[in-house]
């Protein structure tokens, strides 16, 4: 641990402040509760809204782990996980079951969550009707009003150019049956593991100076059409190293031949698995998978 | 047709809208009845467009009422509302017709899109059908169904206030408000608009307030007439009489200043 620093960085007021800010997101499912977002030790868009979300709940007995897209091993990930590192001295780890705090950048662990587990996800940009708004204000009006039928509105466009939902990433979901939400761009594979789930769900936006948050067992479901339900991506493919066909897998290219394989993009799960004696599916098919066959 | 046409849907009571120390629209009183189109006329800044701005709850009445019945026959105050019941009002009973296109569609996305808001508004909530409502609307309204997919900018100036209109009759609403539609456009265009609203008008049996500066608009259109000057209602009356009989110096100048039709 690094002499000189406060713990977990941020002074005593500022995690207040901040804890403040999450009780109410807790108490108001899905509404975004503006906090007073400070400078942090990296740009903007390297997470630090989580960051000051982490830096506010962390406690000494806590055991965090940090993900990237799904791997703990990536430069974000493990730079946010030594600065914890350095200034809390908590114990860190790369297993789902182990981590009371899991922040993240893109995904969801596949690993189920249980109770008393708080993820935190680092968002970009949290108003969901910012593509068709500018104004804040109008949006503030708009979600006081539940007026939320523009997001339909952006459905039926998806529909009406492609013949199906494109939208893959930070798909929209309404929480506890009220607040329009954007859930940080997880793949939609990742939005039915919102619903419902034991773990406690927080969201934090540096650079909008927004938190929300999911409390536990809190009903989120994902906007669509009766005739072109919420479908999750599929893949023919299983992974490549450890077979699993129940997990997000990522497209990777393996040598310069351009040859490619699919892996899971959660490498605690894939490792996990294949400690359990879990590998490749016996005959790998040729890397043909297309997202969203069904459609 | 309506369970209580013998009840006005719009009654206004001593309606006053003030702008600093001055007063807009002071001491409007009418009644609007089901199926009844009431136009409003006046000279620029007589206050036509804050009346109607008024009675479809996008701006604060200072004085007075405004009472509408809703569709289950309770009246409510419009100027007591809170802004939550207004815009379910905007988006269900009623319709808003602008007389700038911008000002009414979104310019964002396709004319199908436009239309189909409402209905998804309401809770529509099956593509299909939304798409059929939407092309049957746009056929209704003279627009070719292979047009459902284009951005409103590729349509003409008519093509855009005609998808104003469809956007906001495909949810039939029982009260719409116009303010000029058929104002920025060609001549030739404005007829034939007049025309197809005309007929709309009629077989939905819509309540219309209907803001104009064209006399011809007023007579094609309205059932009865509000003569607007300086805030004030100079007269009121019904359409044929009011053109043909002006009562007060200011109609009878009004009248006279404009080709007899
Ligand atoms: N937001 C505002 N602030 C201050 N004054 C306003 C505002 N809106 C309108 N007014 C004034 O109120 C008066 C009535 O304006 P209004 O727009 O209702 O007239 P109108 O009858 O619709 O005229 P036109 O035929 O030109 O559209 C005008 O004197 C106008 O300058
Ligand atoms: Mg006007």
């Amino acid at each position: 641990m690094i002499e000189g620093y406060n713990f977990a960085y941020l002074d005593e007021q500022t995690k207040r402040m901040i804890r403040r800010a999450l009780l109410k997101a807790v108490a108001i499912p899905g509404y975004q509760v503006p906090f007073a977002s400070r400078e942090m030790p990296l740009p903007y868009g390297w997470g630090t809204g989580g960051i000051q979300v982490t830096a506010a709940i962390v406690g000494r007995s806590d055991v965090l782990k940090v993900i990237d897209q799904g791997a703990d091993d990536t430069t974000n990930a493990v730079s946010i996980r030594r600065l914890f590192a350095n200034t809390t001295d908590v114990a860190t780890t790369e297993r789902t079951e182990e981590a009371t705090i899991i922040q993240t950048r893109h995904r969801i662990p596949e690993a189920a969550l249980r109770e008393g587990q708080i993820m935190v996800f680092q968002v970009p940009i949290p108003e969901p009707l910012r593509w068709l708004e500018p104004r804040e204000a109008e949006t503030r009006r708009m979600h006081a009003h539940a007026d939320y039928s523009v997001m339909h509105v952006k459905l039926y466009e998806d529909v009406a150019r492609f013949g199906h939902i494109a939208t893959g990433y930070d798909y929209p979901v309404v929480v506890d049956g009220r607040y329009l939400m954007k859930p940080s761009p997880i793949p939609k594979f990742d939005n039915p593991k919102l619903d419902r789930s034991p773990a406690l769900m927080l969201f934090g936006a540096g650079r909008e100076k927004r938190i929300y948050a999911v409390p536990p067992y809190t009903a989120v479901r994902s906007l669509d059409f009766e005739d072109h339900p919420f479908r999750i991506e599929k893949w023919d493919e299983s992974c490549a190293l450890c077979g699993a066909s129940d997990s997000f897998l990522d497209e990777i290219v393996v040598d310069d031949s351009n040859k490619r394989m699919f892996v899971c993009s959660d490498s605690d799960y894939c490792q996990t698995r294949r400690a359990h004696g879990h590998g490749p599916a016996a005959e790998a098919k040729p890397a043909t998978a297309t997202k969203d066959a069904a459609e | 047709m309506n369970a209580n046409s013998d009840e006005p849907i719009l009654r206004v009571e001593g309606l006053r809208k003030n702008f600093g120390s001055r007063a807009v629209c002071d001491d409007i009183s009418f009644e609007l009845w089901p199926g009844e189109v009431l136009a409003v006329v006046g000279e620029s800044g007589a206050g036509k467009t804050s009346l109607l701005k008024c009675l479809s709850g996008q701006t604060p009445i200072d004085a007075g009422h405004a009472h509408y019945r809703n569709a289950q026959g309770r009246e409510i105050d419009i100027a007591a509302s809170d802004e939550t019941l207004l815009k379910r009002l905007q988006r269900t009973e009623w319709g808003l017709i602008h007389q700038n296109p911008r000002d009414g569609l979104r310019f964002g996305v396709s004319a199908g899109a436009n239309v189909g808001e409402r209905l998804m508004a309401l809770g529509a909530r099956h593509y299909g059908n939304i798409r059929f409502e939407a092309t049957d609307w746009l056929q209704r309204l003279e627009i070719s169904g292979d047009r459902i997919d284009d951005l409103p900018s590729k349509f003409s100036g008519g093509m855009q206030q005609r998808l104003q209109i469809a956007r906001n009759l495909v949810t039939k609403p029982r009260l719409v408000f116009m303010d000029e539609p058929t104002g920025g456009l060609d001549v030739s265009v404005q007829a034939r608009l007049l025309d197809l609203l005309r007929v709309l008008v009629r077989d939905l049996g819509l309540a219309a307030v209907l803001v104009t500066h064209d006399l011809a608009v007023a007579r094609l259109l309205g059932d009865r007439l509000l003569v607007m000057k300086d805030g004030k209602a100079v007269e009121l009356g019904l359409v044929d009489q009011v053109l043909d009989d002006p009562q007060t110096p200011y109609a009878q100048l009004l009248v006279s200043s404009v080709l007899q039709i």
